[in-house]
């Protein structure tokens, strides 16, 4: 199984090395060659489900409650300014 | 006998009856840190001084008359939980100096219920694996053998209690995570049922399958816990309205009418013999006990195995892409080979074009493993087979397999597949002193039933020589 | 024209909720302290969950029903997953496979039915703003707006002129504002439209001219009206250009600038763009009853079209008043309300719609009781007897006979300076058209 770790590590968003890439091509190739054996399993007239618990309409009633503080909001992070979270320029066009 | 050394029932008498404090408790447990860690490496963080102030106020309030079910209690939490103003880093160097502004709700109902945070264990980075070797801090050791691996991803939690580091601590399981460790540590790991327990604050790896869950010394302490953390939770959509028993209090049942399930599907190739023979043992006693044993045919768990594989790996693909370094942690080239490994192969198995090929058919086959149970619970009450088809595995033993989690768990992923209730119980030692476990898996929100059946097996084989044995350090 | 316009549009409404779509952070973030209206959930933070605003919900499947949609009784969320500095989780909640409404129409004035494909619920992003800080290019991220709810609105590629696109944006807007949704303020951000916009031959025939063209242009960063219109005839144009030379325009997503009015290309994402959508597993389906449903379209006000068809017919309102008195429907009640009034004082509808679009009429301040007595104090004034008129008109000839020479010489404007000096003289706002025949017949 060939698959392009490249195309993937960018839709991830992953920075890989050259190794790397190398690497993971050949450990992902056998980890889908591992699970291809689901493909032994019958699902013809099977639901998928992707939830457990059997819940439905779990909603909140729309009422406001309060934030955190500005500070408490950006105190993690390590680029900041004017109380705005910071990012190199990010050109749209 | 040491106060660290206690279980919380014993612990919560002492307090009580003031034969010592909830400062000395502590004292006694972060003694057995400073003493232990060097070896052990179970905690990423030791909030010492925290721990010392919330143990004085822990002092007043018994003094004062206070009653709570965990007041004074020294107890350890995964790395992954979300503690405000304590560092949380899933032992990922992503998240090396990040500061959660808020509590998990598992962490806020521990504290209402008078915790004392002793600190965050170790355990593998992003719960991505059953040895806690991937953790970015280094991995943690098996307290019975240094050279052995706690399992994981737990590990750490699992470990501090095997080592009386703790009276009890927090885990959080995916599809073994908790039981695996709790197995090869020789401890209780209750794994609740998808639902029963708040994932709000839990740094989510798998979002269907994360359940959080005590690892405690006794059956009674792990039903003591899940009372203080079962229940619906506003901040989480998924946690099921049913309401909390009182485990505690419920926890004798009577064997003669019990029917124990097993599946020769459980005692699959290339299982540990000593493992095999033990849980064979220890089915042998509930049958003298009284209990019926019956032979099922469950659904092959090697394909659980695929399954759980790929939905897992295709959530923790969504889940770990808010990690960018923007609002806080370092950014993406932080992640080390687990944690990629499995963010792009759920990347691809999400993609278009081959989303019905992985994820949707393994949302099917989840189907047929939930419908596999329910059938087999329409005969048994419980199913009982080994926790991890090995014994603890030597320190190195997990580098660069590209897969050693998933299958390591290949017995644990069923029934979390299913959304199941399990509980690992420690039945015996390895002729080379490592510990041996069984789990007990009962239908979703059976937590009474599975933990009354782990707590007569204990109540029953308390005289079992094995029982007093602790790790040398 | 040699060819045939193929657009399709799709618009995000905001939604005007007390909080935002999955957490309780308030969704009044316009104008606020960046980064102040921020939770674990909606900053992304580890280990935080989504839990949806049911009003939200129900707006949504609120606005799918003005537009004639069906309400599929099982609907849930799905994880749209890609990178971006302003979407704070990795993944935005949105609905895939299973959206609130589907299959519904919008009608313009021609007749004309625009299909709508679907209306579904998500949630928005944080904005970015591009500044230059110590004198490195950055973009700064204010996450206030992220998580608040939107509804996004996709067409069928039915339109084929940019006025039609205009009607139906007009008409969307209002049924958003008469449903009390979203205030819809373009100016705020509050509606956001995508149109695309391919080009096919007119003259091609049936089998044929029913498919698509074989590529779309998706156009971006749209915020007014006129734009959209500006943005649609621009890329005609363009597209025109390119198919005369024998080529086909490329797929693309390109971005309106306004400055002169044309568009540019952006990245041609088409390649990167795989959103990995599934089902979110942290947000229980939904499911409704039938019941759920006729309920919440019980709640539904009227809607405009409807409100102007029986204004015409009720009100016996010519269309041109009908429209004006319906575009808003806070104006709508408003005359309807002085309208019952006026019966008791045998106004007409028409009385008072004449009243309320002429004299423009603040309805904020002044009540539908007051408007009423205005009406009523400014009709007496008009009545001014024929008799009395033509005496006045009579006095103004005789001081100024040369109205008269010059009226007989062909000068029939000399009559607006009678018109002018009867009103100087009587003070009161009377019917010019009766004045002006009352002052020929003095004349003849």
């Amino acid at each position: 199984m060939k698959i392009d770790v490249s195309h993937i590590a960018k839709l991830a968003n992953l920075p890989l090395s050259k190794t790397e890439k190398t690497k993971f091509e050949k450990q992902l190739g056998e980890t889908f060659e591992y699970v291809e054996g689901l493909n032994e399993v019958e699902t013809k007239n099977v639901e998928p489900k992707s939830q457990v618990t059997g819940l439905e309409n779990i909603t909140r009633d729309d009422t406001a409650k309060p934030s955190l503080s500005q500070d408490d909001a950006l105190s993690n992070t390590k680029s900041k300014h004017n109380g705005f979270f910071k990012v190199k320029a990010i050109f749209e066009e | 006998m040491k106060l660290n050394s206690l279980n919380i029932k014993e612990a919560n008498e002492g307090l009580k009856k003031k034969s010592f404090s909830s400062v000395e408790l502590t004292k006694a447990c972060l003694d057995q840190i400073r003493k232990l860690e060097g070896k052990l490496n179970a905690f990423v963080t030791v909030t010492e001084n925290e721990a010392l102030e919330q143990a004085q106020e822990a002092d007043k309030l018994i003094s004062a008359g206070q009653d709570l079910p965990l007041l004074g209690i020294p107890i350890a939490i995964k790395d992954n939980f979300s503690t405000l103003g304590i560092k949380t880093t899933a032992s990922s160097i992503v998240l090396d100096d990040y500061i959660p502004p808020y509590n998990a709700t598992v962490v806020a109902k521990l504290k209402a219920a008078g915790m004392v945070l002793l600190g965050k264990t170790n355990m593998d980075a992003w719960a991505h694996g059953s040895s806690t070797e991937t953790s970015d801090y280094g991995s943690t050791k098996n307290p019975w053998n240094i050279k052995y691996l706690p399992g994981g991803s737990s590990g750490g939690s699992a470990a501090s209690v095997a080592a009386d580091e703790v009276i009890a601590a927090i885990g959080s399981e995916t599809a073994g995570s908790i039981r695996q460790p709790a197995s090869w540590c020789g401890v209780v790991g209750l794994k609740p049922t998808y639902g029963r327990v708040s994932r709000y604050g839990v740094i989510a790896m798998g979002s269907s399958l994360d359940s959080p869950g005590p690892i405690t010394k006794t059956v009674e302490d792990s039903a003591l816990i899940l009372e203080v953390l079962a229940g619906v939770d506003e901040n989480d959509a998924t946690t099921s309205p049913l309401p909390v028993g009182n485990y505690s209090q419920k926890l004798s049942k009577n064997i003669k009418e019990l029917k124990i399930g097993i599946s020769e599907e459980y005692f699959i190739d290339g299982i540990d013999k000593e493992v095999k023979e033990m849980v064979e043992g220890a089915l042998k006693k509930f049958e003298k006990f009284g209990a019926k044993i019956e032979n099922l045919k469950l659904f092959d768990p090697k394909y659980a195995i695929d399954v759980y594989t790929i939905i897992q790996r295709s959530e923790v693909s969504s889940n770990l892409a808010r990690y960018d370094g923007i609002r806080y942690g370092n950014g993406r080239d932080y992640f080390k080979d687990e944690a990629k490994r499995r963010i792009m192969f759920g990347t691809y198995a999400l993609s278009s074009g081959y989303y019905d090929q992985y994820y949707n058919k393994a949302q099917k086959v989840r189907t047929v493993i939930i419908d596999d149970f329910k059938k087999a619970f329409e005969k048994v009450d419980v199913i009982i087979a080994p926790t991890s088809p090995s014994l603890a595995l030597p320190v190195g033993a997990t580098k660069d397999s590209a897969m050693f989690g998933e299958i390591a768990d290949v017995l644990v992923e069923p029934s979390s597949i299913a959304g199941l209730a399990g509980i690992n119980i420690p039945i015996g030692f390895s002729k080379s002193g490592l510990p041996i476990g069984m789990q007990i898996i009962g239908p979703q929100f059976s937590e009474e039933l599975v933990l009354s059946v782990a707590y007569e097996y204990e109540k029953l084989t308390q005289v079992e020589k094995w029982r007093g044995l602790k790790p040398n350090l | 024209m040699k060819y045939k316009a193929v657009i399709g549009l799709e618009v995000h409404v905001e939604l005007k909720t007390n909080s935002k779509m999955f957490c309780s952070c308030s969704a009044d973030y316009f104008g606020q302290k960046p980064n102040t209206h921020t939770c674990p959930v909606c900053l992304g933070l580890p280990g935080a969950l989504p839990v949806p605003n049911k009003k939200a919900i129900e707006w949504c499947v609120q606005i799918g029903l003005a537009l004639n949609c069906n309400i599929p009784l099982f609907s849930k969320f799905d994880r749209k997953n890609y990178f971006y500095p302003d979407l704070p989780k990795g993944y935005q909640i949105s609905q895939y496979d299973k959206p609130f409404c589907v299959n519904g129409y919008l009608t313009l004035t021609s007749g004309k039915k625009v299909g709508v494909t679907r209306v579904h619920m998500e949630e928005d992003t944080g904005k970015l703003i591009h500044e230059k800080v110590s004198g490195e290019n950055v973009s700064l991220i204010d996450f206030n707006r992220s998580g608040v709810p939107l509804v996004e609105i996709v067409t069928e590629p039915d339109f084929e002129t940019a006025e039609e696109v205009k009607e139906y944006l007009q008409k969307l807007q209002q049924i958003v504002r008469y449903l009390g949704v979203s205030n819809a303020d373009m100016e705020k951000g509050n509606m956001r439209l995508e149109p695309n916009i391919s080009l096919r031959l007119s003259n091609q025939q049936s089998a044929i001219s029913n498919q698509l063209p074989p590529y779309k242009v998706e156009v971006k960063n749209i915020n007014s009206f006129a734009f959209v219109s500006k943005a649609i005839d621009y890329e005609i144009k363009r597209q025109t250009e390119i198919l005369e030379k024998g080529k086909t325009p490329i797929q693309e997503t390109r971005g309106f600038v306004e400055k002169n009015s044309s568009t540019v290309s952006q990245r041609v994402k088409e390649e990167a763009s795989d959103y990995r959508y599934f089902p979110e597993p942290d947000i229980p389906p939904l499911r409704w009853t039938k019941e759920q449903i006729k309920n919440l379209k019980s709640q539904i006000p009227e809607l405009p079209d409807k409100k102007t068809q029986r204004f015409e017919k009720n009100h016996l309102l010519p269309r041109t008043d009908s429209i004006i008195l319906t575009r808003e429907k806070i104006t709508a009640d408003y005359f309807e309300e002085a309208v019952k009034l006026g019966k008791n004082h045998d106004l007409t509808p028409k009385q008072i719609a004449n009243f309320i679009i002429n004299r423009k009429i603040d309805i904020t301040t002044t009540l539908p009781a007051e408007l009423v007595k205005e009406v009523l104090n400014s009709s007496k004034k008009e009545e001014i007897s024929d008799a009395e008129l033509k005496k006045i008109i009579k006095e103004i000839l005789e001081k100024n006979p040369k109205v008269a020479e010059d009226y007989k010489a062909g000068k029939t404007s000399v009559i607006q300076f009678v018109i002018g000096q009867v009103m100087y003289i009587i003070r009161k706002k009377i019917d010019t058209e009766v004045l002006r025949k009352l002052i020929m017949e003095e004349l003849k």
